[in-house]
């Protein structure tokens, strides 16, 4: 009964209530001259993170001294980016002036005009040529640059170290292949009950994500390279499937339980009882953070037999509504807090001092260029983990070549969560089937896009 | 105006519902309507495109799957959530002790909020440790996977779903046992019927209207089953509970696609309309 008041309209309601405030556009105090400008900025740690909230505030204190006449205020959010209030509030006039974007929302962004057309303030970032180039590109439409990046990373395999040696594995010679991963798996689930060797996605778009992930690194495709068809009814995409099946089913080491949406497999992962899982760097530094896991027990490779790795990351992006002052002091508190070496969030003497865990590579938005260079040597002078534990994936990424997310990305990601979680559901499951059907479904959604 | 004065107070809290209903329920039914037509992505100009939306809405893959979900999940809902809190309302009336006691046990499921509810469930039906598997494990009968398949997941929804509803629809059937003049039930027994003869000659026949009127709530409630799927499944395992409400959600937020979302909602709200004009009609008829 409750559900009858409204749930008809919940896509209407999210939609109506936040344009309530439709009209008003980002604060500026500017009055008669270009010196006094207020900026909101998104991702300021929650209230539950006091030491790196105190952090973010005294950068503020710090920018707003260095620029006098700019005003930051800053918004804590959780997550900084969440695709279900995106739109409604930058229709609603709630955005931030400074706001991030995941990679796979750059296109929709962008192509949206949500973001503002920055070209003319990249300079005001000074290390903006060190960028990833292929980063930048992303960001980049018909010339024009839409965003800072932030964030990249490529994909590996997560693997929990403890495990390893309670199984009698070598946790310094994780697995290169997929022969041995499953050999691996096998091992950890034979522990005992609860083990489970190797973790995966089944729903809410995480199973299309990781099995595109998958599909990459075995060098396949989800899509031809014109973008108008599906491409992953593929020897690569079958054997992504059959390999999943074959685990969950023959050599019973993916548990009995499937895993819906990001927070599951990690919880799991937190729990200290998952043996292994695909996963960038900053899975690490989350299942220590956000889900308690021991911070030593924790490790990640290169992805098996990798021939290339699906990109992800993130990047900063300015309110379309933003004023020419706004948009230039929100590059330069861009510029302050996340592009300088030794400060802000690369200030790792402070996050060591703090309690951070330090030492994860979980960022590679420079590259190996002079600025990438700098911050790693700084990242490993500061570290608070075991800096080891990761370097077998430092070295991978340096040699697997970076994948873009496929375009229409979640209508895909949705419509593969279906063959991942018929070989994790049904031991019956036919892979040849399963993927004729989501090809034809996928077929269907790219001629309907056009 | 000696009318209106006195009715002032009256006036003042029509008004305030009147303003409620327009800003949460009118103005975003019409919004819907007219975003329905339209592609939009919040920031710039809408564009009208006609049908577009609901062509779009219609070749989504899982288009069909939904409804014929939602459809599947209304009729075992209605099994479920319908004869269920009849009965349990049927025994209440019936019972001479612990009656409030009772009551209040059957609840409690709607005071708790619906996530805690249906949190609470993802770990009843956890294929491990979860409890409906030690269950089945002490009457040594095989576990189920109960959400993890396409076979048993949408089931599975329809239990949490009766679970969490049940207790405003027993109250309501219990107010209008209660209702019954007692002195039918008297006529009856001195006539010679049993408990089932009663209830089907005396109890069902008085309480037609009610179970008229809450089979018309039920349908319209359960055709826009939402949480269960979100937050059990993702509308897993293999789209088997996918819901119409859930893949509008999809289209909204996940594929930032506001005016398919709309197209399915107009489309459902439809659907459901042209059921309560039927069921309104079959009601009229039967009073008159």
């Amino acid at each position: 009964m409750r559900r009858s008041t409204g749930l008809l309209l919940v896509t209407a309601l999210g939609i109506s209530a936040t344009a309530c405030g439709s009209g008003e556009s980002p604060r500026s105090s500017a009055s008669g001259g270009a010196a006094n400008v207020t900026i909101t900025v998104a991702c300021q740690p929650a209230k539950t993170a006091p030491k790196d909230r105190q952090a973010w505030d005294d950068d503020v204190a710090a920018f707003m001294k260095a620029h006098p006449g700019v005003t930051v205020k800053s918004t804590d959010q959780q997550p900084c980016f969440d695709p279900k209030t995106f739109g409604p509030k930058l229709a609603g006039g709630q955005m931030e002036t400074v706001f991030v974007v995941p990679m796979t929302n750059y296109g929709d962004v962008i192509a949206q005009g949500q973001a503002l057309d920055i070209t003319q303030y990249t300079s005001l970032v000074k290390n903006w040529n060190d960028l990833r180039p292929d980063h930048r590109e992303l960001l980049t439409k018909d010339g024009k640059v839409y965003g800072v990046p932030n964030v990249h990373y490529s994909v590996g395999l997560v693997y929990n170290r403890a495990l390893f040696t309670k199984a009698g594995l070598d946790p310094d010679n994780p697995p290169k292949t997929w022969a041995e991963v499953r050999e691996a798996a096998k091992k950890i689930a034979g522990l005992g009950a609860g083990y489970v060797g190797y973790g995966e996605y089944s729903g809410g778009n995480t199973g299309g994500w990781h099995f595109t992930q998958a599909v990459y690194g075995r060098g396949g495709a989800v899509l031809t390279p014109d973008g108008k068809k599906a491409a992953f009814n593929s020897p690569e995409g079958k054997a992504v499937l059959q390999n999943l099946h074959d685990m969950r089913w023959v050599d019973n080491s993916m548990g009995s339980k499937l895993l819906v949406g990001w927070e599951s497999l990690m919880m799991a992962m937190g729990s200290g009882k998952v043996g292994m899982m695909l996963g960038a760097p900053d899975v690490v530094t989350d299942v220590v953070t956000k889900f308690k896991g021991n911070v030593g027990d924790y490790g990640i490779t290169g992805f098996p037999e990798a021939k290339a790795s699906l990109s992800g990351g993130e990047a900063y992006m300015i309110n379309p509504k933003a004023t020419p002052e706004q948009a230039k002091a929100g590059m330069e508190w861009i510029d302050f807090r996340f592009n300088t070496v030794g400060k802000g969030r690369f200030d790792f003497a402070r996050g060591k001092a703090i309690g951070n865990p330090v030492g994860v590579p979980d960022n590679a938005v420079y590259g190996d260029s002079p600025t990438g260079k700098a911050i790693q040597e700084d990242r490993v002078k500061n570290a608070s983990l075991p800096v080891a534990n990761y370097q077998t994936y430092v070295d991978a990424a340096a040699t697997i070549p970076p994948k873009a997310e496929p375009p229409h990305a979640q209508e895909l990601y949705a419509i593969l969560d279906v063959p991942m979680s018929g070989v994790l559901s049904r031991k019956d499951a036919s892979v040849d089937q399963l993927l004729a059907d989501a090809e034809a479904k996928a077929n269907t959604m790219l001629a309907a896009k056009g | 105006m000696g009318i209106f004065r006195r009715n002032l107070t009256a006036y003042g809290f029509l008004c305030a519902a009147l303003f409620c209903f327009t800003v949460f329920a009118w103005y975003p039914m019409v919004r819907e309507f007219i975003l329905s037509f339209q592609r939009t992505d919040l920031i710039n100009p809408p564009e009208w495109v006609g049908l577009d939306n609901f062509k779009a809405a219609v070749a989504d893959p899982a288009f069909g799957e939904a409804w014929l979900n939602t459809l599947e999940f209304t009729a075992l809902a209605l099994l479920c959530g319908y004869a269920v809190p009849f009965v349990v309302a049927l025994v209440l009336n019936e019972l001479r002790h612990a009656r409030a006691y009772l009551r209040f046990v059957v609840y409690l499921p709607v005071m708790l909020p619906p996530i805690v509810a249906v949190l609470l469930f993802r770990w009843f039906y956890d294929p491990g440790p979860g409890l409906f598997n030690q269950i089945l494990g002490f009457f040594h009968l095989p576990a189920l996977a109960w959400l993890d398949s396409s076979s048993t997941a949408l089931i599975s929804l329809v239990l949490v779903s009766t679970w969490m509803n049940m207790g405003s629809a027993t109250l309501i059937y219990l107010a209008a046992l209660q209702n019954i003049p007692p002195e039918l039930y008297e006529a009856a027994e001195l006539d010679g019927a049993g408990i089932l003869k009663r209830i089907r000659h005396v109890t069902i026949p008085q309480t037609r209207l009610i179970l008229l009127l809450m089979l018309m709530l039920q349908i319209v409630a359960t055709m826009q089953v939402f949480i269960e799927p979100y937050m059990l499944t993702g509308g897993g395992p293999e789209n088997a509970t996918v819901s119409v409400a859930y893949l509008m959600y999809q289209f909204a937020f996940s594929q930032m696609n506001y005016g398919q979302a709309g197209a399915l909602g107009m489309m459902l709200m439809l659907a459901l309309l042209v059921f309560a004009a039927l069921q309104l009609r079959t009601t009229r008829e039967d009073q008159a």
